[in-house]
């Protein structure tokens, strides 16, 4: 950012002005409808009013913050009040507007009842419209008032008001996991009690206020120690942490548990893909083509069905068919890791968008069904039995994918410090110079295609099984891109960067039922944010943090373009 | 800058929050907490009566577990239909029936208030699985209406079957889904079984139209691909000569391509069971290939819906439609009519609106019959449940007499066809289409 | 074009013409099977040239906002089909207003002109709306950054039109003034395909005249070649970057009324797979070449219409145009193999 200059009025309209574009958005796409029946604090507050009410606050509080930071606090309330009230001015002039303009003709949500969800309580015409802009108006004073507060305070004020309206979003999950007094005490059949809301706005602002303050202490703490102090922290916080992760499904129960199943097979396919595009750079839109090929293999290796391919292969067990599966996806990679390495950038991007399709396509035909199961797909896959064990079960399945993706994790951490790894960066940074350092780009670029083509497969081949059936459909170029939205809003090349982004693209979407039918809408919405405001991921790799921190130039390098320095000092 | 890491730091709060809360009291894990728990009113989250682990609860023998519902809490019953998108006519009419069904029960089942949960499935395979196992993992669901289309069934039924639950579906019609050898044991339906419906649209081209070259197109749907294999072979039987099969895929738009691959077989008719979308770019585009001009056309339920008819345009004018024959229905059906104008004012949107009122009072029969009342809990036994439901007989249903059997076809099967006479106003049987076979 | 640091053979060129090889005698062998069973008339033959020719004018349209975006910004904009989609709505509800008054039968050239103004309008502003609010503050972020952007733009660009206009299927009302055919010799054409053909000729020699012909034009290509250069020389980068988009928006918009006219249905969730098929098309011209955008719509369409008749009947494939998108791809991956940048090569910019 540059020098700030002196704050006016002005900008504070625009940014209500913004809020209300964004009012308006959610209203006419149906959120309010559909929300007026959710309740944040049960009888309360519902859904909609908070988001409403979201759309004029966050524009105050900027107003109000940039205002109090160059003209004082006198103003920033008056800044807050103007981005308030604006919001909730066209809030009203919608809600003004659809009956008499007719906007249900083209707009489906737009209807009488839209109108009065958007009017405070009974209230209509002029009347109504008036009581809205002055509702604007006090939550942007309010949001203006917060912005007083010291540091420390506003920020855990924030973070409490989001977590009581995510609390309240998420009561069917939380409710498995918390104690069932707690349970009873905080919500109601319809969301949140007033007590409970209160609760746990408090304890959550106490939470976030003591871990402002004593985090960075901790850090200093932890950073004082000796380094060998430090490894047993280390390797006791990995324990925990992998304790934790074990004992999850019996704590999360059977819907949690699936989640954190598809949670899983996201992950694995992430870290496959991450060696392709973030370790090697080379973009890949048709990655789910592996993702298909050892689900698919699985399917047609396990299942009782098509009695065309039972009559020369037998009916294989899932362990039999695992290697397979795993082992035909690499067998892929390879194969189309040779037309992929006569091609750059976009190009590359198209032929693999091209391949996912075109596999897709010939699962789907009628051509292939004796062998393939055509658009009806296969069903009867096996599942993992042995030693007397046989998963069924999301807890059970998730074990097995737990374990996959400490195997993808190892594999590909491993990967990333190795020579390979080292090879990869070269080639990602710049093409003609890995070359005439005679790194032999054919193998590497081979290498890369095929480590990531085995990890989509081992994921597929669990997914398989996993569901029990296997649709043409569930391989279509949305999985690829959705993987590479996982891998980027997590941070490309980062290793946890693909857990959070899995958690928070895939995870999170499907635990809030409320928004299903928005969900996507949302998922765009949020896509773009991150792109605008961190670009770098969610958890970012060091190396490629820095380079998104310099002023992007191909042709400048710095004194260690690829982290080669960096990484060589690491024994491999 | 600080303020956009925010978010992510309360979402991080917030699982910290949920594993402090349940590391707390590990010596009673919720296990040991649920047979007291369950007694209580407790919050409507679906898997908070933690009803996997109440097997071990006294009053439950049942191998397939059973659902607890305490005093006040409702009966769930979930629904997975196609509610949103190309096909939601199909979906949005059954659920429409379940609902007015519910009505008709008084909203209420033994005492507990009847609350429908549902899913939105897509039409397609993979919808089926999502919502299957949606409503598979909440184990305070009773049993399942659905689905609607048969794709999602072959897929979705295993799963829902391996939990436990028992469906009945409204608008399945695929033979293979209850073909002995294929048909998991949850399964029934109270749609007619395509065998039927395929019998009688090739009757009707072969023996009424005096047809005798047909072609016929399928998307790759099980729906569509039973019933048009359904209506070659009785096509065939009767004497008549399948010239082409085609098929196109879903969101295909341009079919004139495949059209002129038809025209060169030279058929009399063509029969393309399939849905909304492509069945309206077959109907129209057909028109404009050269030497199909006056073919025939003929699609199945699937399209029959006003939806269908504003995306196929003028070219649906004279084209046939098969489905259930709403005037064999029983006089309750008038009822059901009048209940349905009433509240929502314009007649139902497709067909399988009475199938899925009787299925709902088909579950809601069973759940009757086996219901266990336990001091204040209500105990849903999910093997009786399934057992109850097959052992349905003679039940007196809008569609007919409904007898479920062992097979999983409950249905009493009636088809007509029905010619489209007017593209803009739809209401079977009374401006359009109009019924016109047998 | 690409270094010549690498060897000039090694053994992936060798396997690569082993995969070329093998597709082209299936497809030579399956079109001679095919062509000497004498199933389809030359008439038929036409027919399928001509179907397939009125969706590449569509394909072409959309592909070349795509090839025009590419060619000035280098980034894929994933949600050029989303700006064509809203274009067929904003269509869609002038052509209802125009039908009901009954202006659509009166009027039928005027009212295909309002159309074709008012989906412009929509798809341009929304063109233009997302490069503000999405891509110009990524101008310098390294590649992928605006492609996800791009995904992100279309994903809600979709969602949102699912809400506003519903998730169901419209239909676009019927024109009376384009049914029926027209008889040119031996060749029957659809009147709408008539004036798809006249539409996307007389819009692209408009695109071909503004963009070499006009100063605006010399805006663009100068800052297709060096942003910094041309910001040197006084052009006013965010603005040419801003008109390349209402541009691409614009035929996008004209694309959606010609959909709307040809197909008469629309829904949300139309633009993505026509999007998909412009971008292949686009690449398949050579990205960055507006008349390589054309050439490989065109080819594309065609590809789509006689190639499941033409190479896989013969060979006995049942269903063959289940796999029309499966040949385009292969062809696509094909002419890749063998011309790395497209059929007419890179233009506007030399990136690849």
């Amino acid at each position: 950012m540059q020098k700030e200059r002196p704050y006016s009025l002005l900008d504070a309209a625009t940014l209500g002005l913004y809020g209300g574009i964004a009012a308006i958005m959610i209203a006419l796409v149906g959120m309010v409808d559909a929300f007026e029946r959710k309740d944040i604090i049960a009888d309360v507050v519902t859904m909609s009013q908070v988001l409403l009410s979201a759309m004029a606050f966050t524009p105050a509080f900027f107003a109000a913050s940039r205002a109090q930071r160059t003209r004082g606090k006198g103003i920033s309330l008056v800044a807050g009040a103007v981005a308030g009230s604006i919001a909730a001015l066209l809030v009203a002039l919608l809600a003004l507007a659809i009956v008499p303009l007719n906007l249900r003709a083209v707009f489906v949500n737009a209807t009488p009842v839209l109108v009065n969800e958007l009017m405070p309580g009974d209230l209509e015409g002029i009347i109504g419209a008036v009581v809205l802009v002055a509702a604007g108006l006090v939550v942007g004073v309010i949001a203006a008032l917060l912005t007083w507060l010291p540091g420390v305070l506003r920020r855990a004020t924030i973070i409490s008001l989001v977590s009581v309206t995510l609390i309240a979003l998420l009561a069917d999950v939380i409710a498995v996991v918390i104690p069932r007094e707690v349970d009873r005490y905080i919500y109601r059949s319809n969301g949140l009690s007033v007590e409970g809301a209160i609760t746990v706005f408090v304890v959550i602002l106490v939470i976030a206020c003591l871990w402002q303050v004593l985090q960075p202490k901790l850090n200093r703490a932890v950073a004082n120690l000796p380094e060998s102090r430090r490894q047993v922290l280390r390797f006791v916080t990995t324990i925990v942490l992998l304790a934790l992760l074990f004992a999850a499904p019996a704590l999360l129960g059977s819907y949690l548990s699936e989640v954190a199943d598809l949670v899983g097979f996201y992950i694995v396919m992430a870290l496959g893909l991450n060696v392709v595009v973030g370790f090697a750079g080379l973009l890949d839109l048709g990655y789910v083509a592996f993702f298909a090929i050892g689900a698919y293999t699985m399917a047609v290796l396990t299942t009782p069905e098509l009695p065309l391919v039972r009559s020369f292969i037998p009916q294989l067990s899932f362990w039999a068919a695992l290697p397979l599966a795993v082992l035909a996806a690499l067998l892929a990679g390879v194969l189309l890791g040779v037309p992929v390495l006569k091609t750059r950038g976009d190009y590359l991007a198209i032929i693999t968008l091209g391949f996912g399709e075109i596999i897709r396509l010939l699962v789907l035909s009628d051509a292939l069904k004796p062998v393939m199961g055509g658009a009806q797909g296969v069903t009867g896959i096996a599942r993992p039995e042995g030693f007397g064990l046989r998963a069924d079960t999301p807890q059970e399945f998730y074990y097995l994918i737990l374990i996959s993706i400490l195997i993808a994790w190892f594999i590909t951490a491993r990967l990333k410090k190795s020579r390979l790894g080292r090879a990869w960066m070269a080639i990602r940074e710049d093409e003609d110079v890995a070359a005439a350092m005679s790194i032999n780009l054919v193998g590497y670029k081979l290498a890369a295609f095929a480590t990531g083509a085995t990890l989509a497969g081992l994921s597929g081949a669990f997914f398989g099984s996993k569901l029990g059936s296997m649709v043409p459909a569930s391989f279509n170029v949305l999985v690829s891109i959705n993987v590479l939205a996982v891998l980027i809003v997590g941070g490309m090349g980062s290793l946890p960067g693909v857990v959070v982004g899995a958690i928070a693209l895939i995870g999170l979407p499907e635990l809030l039922r409320e928004f299903n039918e928005f969900r996507w809408w949302v998922y765009g919405a949020v896509l773009v944010a991150m792109m605008l405001f961190r670009p770098e991921g969610l958890w970012p790799d060091a190396v490629r943090e820095r380079e998104l921190l310099e002023d992007h130039e191909p042709n400048v390098i710095d004194e260690d373009p690829t982290g080669l320095a960096k990484d060589a000092t690491v024994p491999t | 800058m600080r303020t956009r890491t925010l978010l992510l730091f309360s979402v991080l709060v917030l699982f910290a929050l949920a594993f402090a809360a349940c590391a707390a009291p590990p010596a009673t894990a919720p296990v040991a907490d649920a047979p007291a728990a369950a007694t209580e009113a407790a919050s409507e989250a679906p898997a908070a009566d933690a009803a996997a682990s109440t097997d071990a609860a006294a009053g439950c023998t049942d191998a397939l577990g059973c659902v607890e519902i305490a005093a006040g809490d409702p009966i769930r019953i979930g629904y997975a239909l196609v509610v949103a998108g190309p096909n939601a006519a199909l979906g949005e009419d059954s659920a429409r029936g379940i609902e007015i069904a519910v009505d008709d029960l008084g909203g209420e089942l033994l005492g507990h208030p009847i609350e429908i949960v549902g899913e939105d499935t897509g039409c397609s395979p993979e919808g089926g699985q999502a919502a299957a196992t949606k409503l598979a993992s909440d184990p305070t669901i009773v049993a399942v209406i659905g689905t609607s289309c048969s794709s999602e069934a072959r897929v979705g039924a295993p799963i829902l079957s391996e939990a436990g639950l028992s469906m009945v579906s409204p608008s399945n019609t695929a033979p293979d889904l209850t073909d002995p050898e294929k048909r998991t044991p949850g399964y029934f339906r109270t749609a007619h079984n395509d065998l039927v419906q395929g019998a009688v649209a090739a009757e009707f081209a072969f023996n009424n139209l005096g047809l005798t070259k047909a072609a016929t197109v399928h998307d790759g749907s099980l729906y569509a691909v039973g019933l048009a294999t359904a209506f070659a072979d009785a096509f065939k039987a009767l004497g008549g000569e399948i010239v082409s099969e085609q098929a196109v895929n879903v969101g295909d738009t341009d079919m004139r391509p495949v059209l002129t691959t038809i025209a060169a077989a030279g058929p009399e008719i063509i029969y393309y069971p399939i849905f909304t979308s492509e069945a309206g770019f077959i109907t129209a585009q057909s028109k404009e290939v050269p030497g199909l001009e006056n073919v025939k056309l003929m699609a199945a339920d699937g399209s029959f819906s006003q939806d269908f008819v504003n995306a196929a345009g003028e070219a649906a004018l004279g084209m046939y439609l098969s489905s259930p024959d709403f005037s064999a229905f029983g006089d309750a059906y008038q009822g059901f009519l009048a209940a349905h104008e009433a509240k929502y004012g314009e007649p139902p949107l497709s067909a399988f609106h009475a199938h899925a009122y009787d299925a709902a009072n088909v579950i809601a029969a069973a759940v009757q019959a086996v219901a266990i009342q336990d001091g204040d809990t209500l105990i849903i036994p999910k093997g009786a449940l399934r057992d109850a439901i097959a052992a349905t007989s003679g039940f007196q249903g809008l569609t007919g007499t409904i007898t479920c059997g062992e097979s999983g076809d409950c249905a009493d099967p009636k088809i007509a066809v029905y010619e489209v006479t007017d593209i803009s106003a739809w209401n079977p049987n009374v401006t359009s289409p109009m019924k016109v076979y047998p | 074009m690409f270094s010549n640091l690498r060897r000039k053979y090694d053994f992936t060129d060798y396997i690569l013409w082993l995969i070329g090889a093998t597709l082209l005698i299936a497809i030579i062998y399956g079109s001679f099977v095919t062509l000497s069973s004498g199933k389809y008339t030359t008439e038929q033959w036409l027919n399928f040239v001509i179907f397939g020719l009125a969706q590449g004018g569509i394909y072409a349209l959309i592909a070349l906002g795509y090839t025009m975006v590419y060619g000035i910004l280098g980034m894929i904009n994933f949600a050029h089909g989303e700006f064509f989609m809203f274009g067929t709505f904003g269509a869609f509800f002038v052509a209802e207003a125009l039908a009901s008054s009954g202006f659509l039968e009166s009027n039928p050239l005027l009212s295909i002109i309002v159309m074709l103004m008012a989906a412009m309008i929509v798809s341009a502003t929304v063109a233009v709306l997302s490069e503000r609010i999405a891509y110009r503050p990524l101008r310098r972020a390294p590649r992928l950054v605006p492609l996800i952007t791009a995904i992100g733009v279309s994903y809600f660009l979709q969602y949102t039109a699912r809400g506003f206009f519903g998730s169901g299927v419209e239909a676009f009302p019927n024109v009376p003034a384009l049914a029926g055919v027209v008889q040119l010799g031996p060749i029957t054409m659809q009147r709408s395909q008539i004036a798809v053909f006249a539409a996307t000729g007389i819009l692209l020699f408009l695109l071909w005249f503004i963009v070499s012909k006009t100063k605006v034009g010399r805006a663009i290509r100068s800052v297709a070649e060096d942003k910094d250069a041309a910001a040197l020389m006084g052009v006013n980068v965010d603005r040419t970057i801003a008109l390349t988009f209402a541009l691409g928006g614009i035929m996008a918009g004209a694309a959606g009324v010609m959909y709307g006219l040809v197909f008469r249905q629309v829904a949300f969730y139309m633009g993505f797979v026509p999007g998909l098929k412009a971008f292949t098309a686009a690449v398949l011209g050579g990205i960055g070449n507006l008349a390589g955008a054309v050439m490989g719509g065109l080819i594309l369409g065609v590809i789509e219409s006689v190639g499941p008749s033409l190479f896989l009947e013969g060979i006995g494939i049942p269903s063959p145009h289940q796999l029309k998108d499966g040949i385009a791809f292969t062809v696509l991956v094909l002419i890749l193999i063998f011309r790395p940048s497209g059929i007419l090569g890179e233009r506007l910019s030399k990136r690849a």
